[in-house]
Parts: structure tokens; C-alpha cells; sequence
């Protein structure tokens, strides 16, 4: 059975290691934190100028001077720092982020990423998705396979105005885990009941499939 | 000691005039310059360029100069958290520039910090990249870009002093502190103004010599946007 959007967080938090410096995107990316093992040290960055992130206050404890990049109301946890927004930057574009987690419309074979405009749409902006995915050594996107119409968000080109080029490395989605390789996407993982042919049928891109391919550990 | 003290937001916002070019610090509604913003609204000068990370909901913040039609063009990297501002943006009336977030702070922190440009990564293959120059560095490819030219600069710290010196709260430091000294004249607004020689200077964040004019804002609403909250066990 394909993963749900949980599932797909809780497959990514094994990629969370010990001592890394995370950020979360918005959407399944932020429900990363509630699956990461607990006998291992990591601190979430929010690019509005946090790191050290914690859980949503208490009623009655919000502060409108404590939030994240998604202008929610948040807490920090013992070791926490604030700090400007080009300091923000010059931590994730500087690389001392270790790993960036964050939602796309489409990815390419070439681990192009797409996922901040639509034509003909109203344009919110890019926020700091340009300078994340044009910095960040690791990157992994989660994404449901299709689009609501069905269509694979895994292409050869994308087809929307692009956020960064070359720049995904992994990606785990409701039916699988794959890697961006110099020859297309490289199937690592299939998620429980789905099948290679499953996967190959949701895959407008190149997919790569050598040996048996194993089926994704997931704990609760 | 160099007095930086302004009687009130009237004399901070003296001289702002139409199509001048703005800075205004804050993050989504945190951290900004509430007061000049009511001021600017008040004033009713015309033909604003904005330069703001977001651009405010429908009757807050920069929504309310939009609301006014008193912007010309924004610049920012996420906005359309209000309906005014789409409507304007799709009717053409106003005209916006989307950046990145880190080339936003950059071009603040260059116009600050003297530099005429920066080399960024951000964007680069990408339409924002599109008529900058571009250069490769170790095999990786970066859009040159240019720092900010602005009129004033607005921001909002929680304490200073008549000297100019800053220190932020939490996440409502974000742009505020880039954008001292990026403009001609930097007006700083603080929930408290505290007497000289108050503040440690081991903690101040940003010192005086950025700012021009400071005030104690009469009052703050500091809205939640997003009220996010867990429940006792």
C-alpha cells in the first residue's frame, strides 16, 4: 500500500543523523520532526532566523515575537539561538546546514526541482527555497508520486519554471525511495505492496532498476 | 554621546516623499516597524517602492499602505497573504519583484556593509537569474547581485537607546537588523526606549552609528499570523 504523507515523513527520519542541522520545509517536510529517533541529537533551523526549534507552545503561551518560516507560533529548546536573516542564509548557503528537507511540484532526472510557481496561477514567491536548494549538499524531496491529476512528479525535463537546477539528491515519496544518479532515478526502496511495475508506471522519467529491489522499513 | 532621539514617529518619517524607495524589517507580521507603517498610511505619500520580505495581510502591516494604493512596486520574496494585493498585482496597478530570501537579506547586508554586489547561488538557472551576470567559481555556477539603493530604511527592535543602539526579540529580529544603515537614513522604532547607558554593550545586537532616528513606539498589536498551538497533557 502507497505510503501517506506520515508514512513518508517517517521513512526520511531515518536519513535525520546524529549532529545534523535540519530544515524543514512546509507540508510533509515539518512533520519530519515528530518522527526523528530520540536518542540522537538534532536541531531544526527555521530560516526566519532560529535554530534550536521546538514543539507548538501551550494555549496561552504563544508569542508573536517566536515563529517560523511558516509565521507559526513555535517554541525553542535548551541551546537555541536567534539570529538575522543573512546570518540565516550564510548558514544554509555556507553549508553548515546539513540537511535540507523540502517539498516539489516536479523533479528531473537531472535533479532539476520545481516548486514554486505555476503559470497563469497567483505567484506567492520563492521564500527560501532558491537559496536552499542552490546551497544545500544534501537535499531530499518529499512528494506524493503523482500530481491530483495522476501525472508523475518524476520527469526527464521539468515542465514549470524551475527553483534550482541540478540540486536533488533523494527522494522519497508515497511509493518509493530513489536516488538522483548522472543516468536517471536510481529506484532504491519500494514502499509496503507497491510494486516495481507500480513505480515504473507512476515514473515519466528514467527509472533505474537493478536486482531485487527492497521493501522500505518503516516504525512507528 | 550622539543623540538619535526623535520626538515621535512624526519627525521619524520627516522627509519620506513619493516614489521614494523603502525598506521596511519584519518577517510575515513579526517584527515590524508598526508605527511608521500607521504613519506612512497617515501621511498618504504615493508611488512607494517597498522593499519587505512579505508584503502584510489585507489590514495589517504593508497591507494597509497597499490598501491605500501608496505602492508602486514590492519587493520581496513571499507575498499574497492578502486579497488586495492580488487583486492590485493582477490588475497590473502594482508591479513586484520576487527574490529570493537570502539574496533579500544579502542585498540589504551589502547596501550596509558597502559592497556594490554579491555572488550568490541562489537562482541561478532559474528566471530570476535571467539578465544578471553569472560567473563560475570552483566548477559552481552564481548570479551577481547588486546591493539595495533606498530612501529609508524602517525597522523595529525591542530595546535601544537615544544613541541608536539596538537589540532584537526572537524571531522578530529577522531583516531588521539588515536593513540598518542600508538606506539613506535608518529609522528605528523600539517597544522600549531606555535611558543611556542601560544597555550592555556586550548585548547589543546592532550599535547606533546605523541609525539615524529613534522612537519609542506609542503602541504595538504584534498580530500572530498563524496562531499554532499543542494542548496540555
Amino acid at each position: 500500500m502507497a505510503l501517506d504523507k506520515n508514512g513518508i515523513a517517517k521513512r526520511i527520519a531515518k536519513e535525520v543523523q546524529d549532529g545534523y542541522y535540519v530544515n524543514l520545509g512546509i507540508g510533509i517536510p515539518t512533520l519530519v520532526a515528530n518522527y526523528v529517533r530520540d536518542d540522537i541529537e538534532v536541531e531544526f533551523q527555521s530560516e526566519n532566523g532560529v535554530l534550536g526549534m521546538g514543539p507548538f507552545p501551550f494555549e496561552g503561551e504563544e508569542d508573536a515575537d517566536i515563529i517560523n518560516a511558516g509565521k507559526q507560533t513555535i517554541t525553542t529548546l535548551p541551546g537555541a539561538s536567534f539570529f538575522d536573516s543573512a546570518m540565516s542564509f550564510s548558514m544554509i548557503r555556507g553549508q553548515h546546514v546539513h540537511l535540507t528537507i523540502l517539498g516539489a511540484m516536479e523533479v528531473a532526472e537531472n535533479g532539476d526541482i520545481a516548486n514554486w510557481k505555476i503559470p497563469g496561477r497567483m505567484v506567492k514567491g520563492m521564500g527560501g527555497a532558491m537559496d536552499l536548494v542552490a546551497s544545500a549538499e544534501n537535499i531530499i524531496v518529499a512528494m506524493m508520486h503523482t500530481n491530483k491529476a495522476g501525472e508523475s512528479k518524476l520527469l526527464k525535463r521539468c515542465t514549470l519554471p524551475l527553483t534550482g537546477v541540478g540540486c536533488v539528491k533523494k527522494i522519497v515519496t508515497n511509493l518509493a525511495v530513489l536516488e538522483v544518479t548522472n543516468s536517471g532515478f536510481k529506484l532504491l526502496e519500494r514502499a509496503p505492496g507497491v510494486s516495481v511495475e507500480d513505480i515504473q508506471k507512476a515514473t515519466e522519467g528514467t527509472l533505474i532498476v537493478e536486482g531485487d529491489i527492497p521493501v522500505m522499513v518503516i516504525k512507528n | 554621546m550622539i543623540n538619535k532621539q526623535v520626538s515621535g514617529v512624526q519627525e521619524a518619517i520627516a522627509g519620506v516623499a513619493n516614489d521614494m524607495t523603502c525598506m521596511f524589517g519584519g518577517f510575515g507580521l513579526s517584527g515590524i516597524p508598526e508605527n511608521a507603517i500607521a504613519a506612512l498610511v497617515k501621511l498618504g505619500v504615493k508611488g512607494l517602492t517597498c522593499i519587505s520580505n512579505n508584503a502584510g495581510v489585507d489590514d495589517f502591516g504593508l497591507g494597509l499602505l497597499l490598501h491605500q494604493h501608496q505602492i508602486k512596486k514590492m519587493v520581496s520574496s513571499y507575498v499574497g497573504e492578502n486579497d488586495e494585493f492580488e487583486r492590485q498585482m493582477l490588475s497590473g496597478e502594482l508591479d513586484v519583484e520576487l527574490i529570493p530570501q537570502g539574496t533579500l537579506a544579502e542585498r540589504c547586508r551589502a547596501a550596509q556593509a558597502g559592497f556594490p554586489a554579491v555572488y550568490t547561488p541562489a537562482g541561478f538557472g532559474t528566471e530570476v537569474a535571467e539578465g544578471k551576470e553569472t560567473r563560475e567559481f570552483d566548477g559552481k555556477m552564481y548570479v551577481l547581485e547588486h546591493a539595495f539603493k533606498a530612501d529609508f530604511a524602517f525597522v523595529k527592535a525591542w530595546k535601544g537607546d537615544a544613541a541608536g543602539n539596538l537589540i532584537f526579540k526572537g524571531t522578530a529580529r529577522n531583516f531588521n537588523p539588515n536593513m540598518c544603515g542600508a538606506a539613506k537614513i535608518t529609522v528605528a522604532e523600539v517597544e522600549e526606549l531606555v535611558p543611556v547607558g542601560e544597555l550592555d554593550p556586550n548585548q547589543i545586537h546592532i550599535p547606533g552609528i546605523f541609525v539615524q532616528r529613534i522612537f519609542q513606539g506609542e503602541k504595538y498589536e504584534k498580530r500572530i499570523e498563524q496562531r499554532t498551538v499543542r494542548k496540555r497533557d
